[in-house]
């Protein structure tokens, strides 16, 4: 892939095409390239191969399927703030199907994924949000009169590359919570393979937005975990660049929702925050756009975990994290330290003492050397020309 | 290698006196003091706290102390590197002192680590931080303290008669005096810039990025001062001849350097416009004249030949240089340093008490092992009419 530096594309005539396509600045654009490059914690020149590929590339056609879910995956992508990201998610990528965001209804809709899926055989990218029941063979959401399972396997058997948005798709998530009536079941069960996940509850519209413009680039998926999670995003627990987590390894921890240590903003872990056991970067990127430290355990919510299996809509909100990368010290130092006295009288007094004798000492040696000491003078002169 | 005028001897004579005892009495209520604080914690006996979490024992015993042990260094620097050597007789006096001063210095940081059953992990590769400054200075004042004691064991083999051993020592001995003088090269400046990466709370006066030279010029020079403070020490308190022609050229290697050291100093403040700083009405400005006037002070005393063969001057600028690299050392980690408001440190009493039980048994040590290992150039016993 030639790289270039991103100054030199400020000029270029793709990107000031794109200006009047996607209707923002070039300033911006350049921006939020550098920022997605950013998030994924790629190479200096990375940033430039996005803009080049964003802005020249033909828009990857994308398949959005939607099953037992909240479509808040979805209400979240549309309500970041971020400078016309909307605009991007929709210019970037070309949309084909989306039951949310679709003017067409009915039998009209099914016809255009029918035909999306035809026109971009083995090019298409199929986004998949929400759990699917297999249950009973499959009967408890239906579109169209196809079951989700079906639908799945259909629409993932000819796409370039499946993704799971949100903890529903990607393990489950809520409807596979305990006693799961449905057989909820995340795609990666239905279709019997890895696919790369987006957990969250809602997942961060950034990591999703990064996924797609890294396979837009580069023209395949970005490097994930054994869960199928893109590494730049979950590879790092909560609780490793939590703001609040000076407050944990210095033993002060809100005990109650209110009480002064909660109003202090100190660490919520004995409130069943699960930061210490959920991979995600939440607190490096924040929710909503509204600025540091924005994100649930920022404004005072212990972490649920969302993103974890296991974790998330499985134990209770209250219930202590296992702690996985720190155990607390068996002590903790006092909240309220000494700091220190600027004089102390007897070691003052001391001091003075010993640098009284100290001088006295002197005084009287010097005093006495010159005199009362035999100078030995002459009898080392000769020693240094046989050195 | 050096051929030496006098074979060194041990010195005999009593090991109990008045001031053996002394220093002992204040080692052992040293050692009571390290035993409340290995039992009950280090918040028990000192005044170190959250802002400052290091006092005298880290200054003063280890940044001040191995500086004050550099006399070793800086003579085997004069002998071995630049082949003076006329002052072959001062390596092993000067070695013993640096032995104490180092192996105690190692110990004080002992004291002084919080969680010192963690200390073994420096020295463990793969749980090592190479990129630390620390480590730096850790590895290489350990090396340095192995060093010492090869470089300074044959004083022992000759008194336990391992004449063998000594030989076979000998023939590998210049790669430890390699060593010697490389180590502390190194760990002298690295003490510096330990200083460095605390960046603006450091006072003006003292953060710049000339630190590991600074500290470095001035390891070398007091290594100076602290042979001829010795010399002075041992005429004195053994009634032996004072060295005055060697002491007297020392004197004058010592003064060239302080005179580098004040001009680079100098420039230095000025050209990152501190010296401001120095006229501010604050106990840091107080603390840094002070500093200052034990580099001057030298420097005018020793400044004719004729000043230079006098016992009490060459005694009194010895002892002015040490003042002056004991306030540098302070100033820089203590006095000049501000963690944040309301954050003070002065040292405890039983904090002074540790200090000065190390140095009593560095002096201790010194009288016993001159006493007993052949260190001293031999010479005639001489009536000193008082």
């Amino acid at each position: 892939m030639e790289i270039t530096d991103l100054r030199a594309l400020r000029e270029a005539s793709e990107v000031q095409a794109l200006e009047n396509r996607l209707g923002i600045s070039r300033r911006d654009f350049l921006g939020l390239c550098a920022a997605l490059a950013t998030t994924m914690g790629l190479p200096a020149g990375a940033e430039a191969a996005i803009v080049k590929a964003v802005a020249a590339k033909q828009r990857p056609s994308v398949i959005w399927l939607h099953f037992q879910e909240c479509t808040g995956c979805t209400e979240s992508l549309l309500r970041a703030e971020h400078p016309t990201l909307e605009k991007l998610i929709l210019d970037i990528i070309s949309l084909d199907y989306h039951e949310t965001l679709f003017a067409a209804a009915g039998h009209q809709a099914e016809a255009a994924r029918k035909a999306a899926m035809k026109q971009h055989k083995g090019q298409y990218v199929l986004v998949v949000e929400g759990a699917i029941p297999t249950k009973d063979g499959g009967i408890y959401c239906k579109v169209g009169g196809q079951t989700a399972v079906n639908m799945l396997k259909e629409c993932a058997k000819d796409a370039a590359a499946v993704i799971a948005i949100g903890s529903c798709a990607s393990w489950g998530g809520m409807p596979a919570t305990g006693p799961n009536p449905t057989g909820s079941s995340s795609v990666a069960e239905v279709l019997g393979k890895t696919v790369v996940t987006i957990p969250g509850c809602p997942p961060n519209p950034y990591n999703f937005l990064a996924t797609v413009v890294h396979f837009l680039t580069f023209g395949k998926l970005p490097e994930v975990d054994q869960l199928g999670r893109p590494k730049f995003a979950y590879s790092r627990l909560i609780h490793e660049n939590c703001e609040r987590r000076p407050h944990f390894d210095a033993g002060r921890f809100a005990l109650e929702f209110g009480d002064s240590g909660h109003r202090a903003g100190w660490c919520l872990y004995k409130l069943g925050c699960k930061g210490p056991e959920t991979y995600a970067n939440c607190p490096t990127i924040g929710f909503g756009d509204a600025g540091e430290g924005n994100w649930p355990v920022g404004c005072g919510h212990p972490c649920i975990g969302c993103t974890e299996k296991g974790v998330g809509f499985t134990k209770p909100i209250h219930a202590l994290a296992e702690l996985k990368s720190v155990t607390p010290p068996l002590g903790f130092p006092g909240v309220h330290e000494s700091k220190g006295n600027r004089f102390d009288f007897t070691s003052a007094a001391a001091l003075a003492a010993i640098a009284g004798a100290a001088a006295a000492g002197t005084a009287k040696l010097a005093q006495n050397l010159g005199k009362g000491t035999p100078v030995e003078t002459g009898s080392h002169k000769d020693s240094g020309a046989s050195s | 290698m050096s051929s030496h005028a006098e074979k060194p001897a041990p010195l005999g004579g009593p090991l109990v006196t008045p001031l053996t005892v002394t220093l002992a009495g204040l080692a052992g209520i040293a050692a009571v003091i390290l035993l409340i604080r290995f039992i009950f914690g280090i918040g028990s006996v000192t005044n170190i706290n959250d802002g400052y979490s290091w006092g005298i024992w880290v200054v003063y015993d280890v940044m001040a102390g191995s500086a004050f042990a550099c006399g070793g260094y800086a003579i085997a620097l004069l002998v071995y590197i630049f082949n003076k050597g006329e002052y072959h007789p001062l390596v092993r006096p000067a070695l013993l002192g640096s032995l104490f001063g180092y192996t105690l210095a190692g110990a004080s940081v002992i004291f002084d680590l919080g969680r010192y059953w963690n200390t073994w992990h420096i020295f463990f590769p793969p749980w090592a931080q190479v990129n630390s400054v620390m480590f730096e200075v850790a590895v290489c004042i350990t090396l340095y303290i192995g060093v010492m004691w090869i470089e300074f064991s044959p004083a022992f083999l000759e008194r336990l008669g391992r004449s063998d051993l000594k030989k076979k020592l000998s023939n590998w001995m210049f790669v430890f005096i390699g060593l010697g003088v490389l180590l502390p090269s190194m760990h002298q400046s690295s003490l510096g810039s330990l200083l460095i990466v605390f960046g603006t709370q450091i006072n003006p006066l003292w953060q710049t990025m000339m630190l590991p030279l600074i500290f470095l010029m001035t390891a070398i020079t007091v290594g100076y001062a602290v042979v001829i403070l010795e010399s002075c020490l041992s005429a004195s308190g053994f009634k032996r001849p004072f060295e005055a022609d060697l002491i007297s050229r020392l004197s004058l290697v010592m003064w060239w350097f302080l005179v580098i050291y004040l001009v680079m100093r100098t420039v230095d403040l000025a050209w990152r416009g501190a010296w401001a700083e120095a006229f501010e009405p604050n106990v840091m400005a107080t603390s840094f004249w002070i500093e200052m006037a034990g580099f001057i002070l030298p420097v005018i005393l020793l400044a004719s030949p004729a000043a230079r063969r006098r016992p009490d001057r060459l005694l009194i600028s010895a002892v002015a240089l040490i003042v002056g690299t004991l306030m540098l050392r302070l100033n820089g980690f203590l006095i000049g340093y501000q963690t944040g408001a309301g954050w003070h440190y002065f040292p405890s009493l039983p904090e002074l008490l540790v200090t000065i039980g190390i140095i009593a048994a560095e002096i201790l040590g010194y009288i016993v092992l001159v006493r007993w290992l052949p260190i001293l150039p031999k010479v005639e016993p001489v009536k000193i009419a008082r």
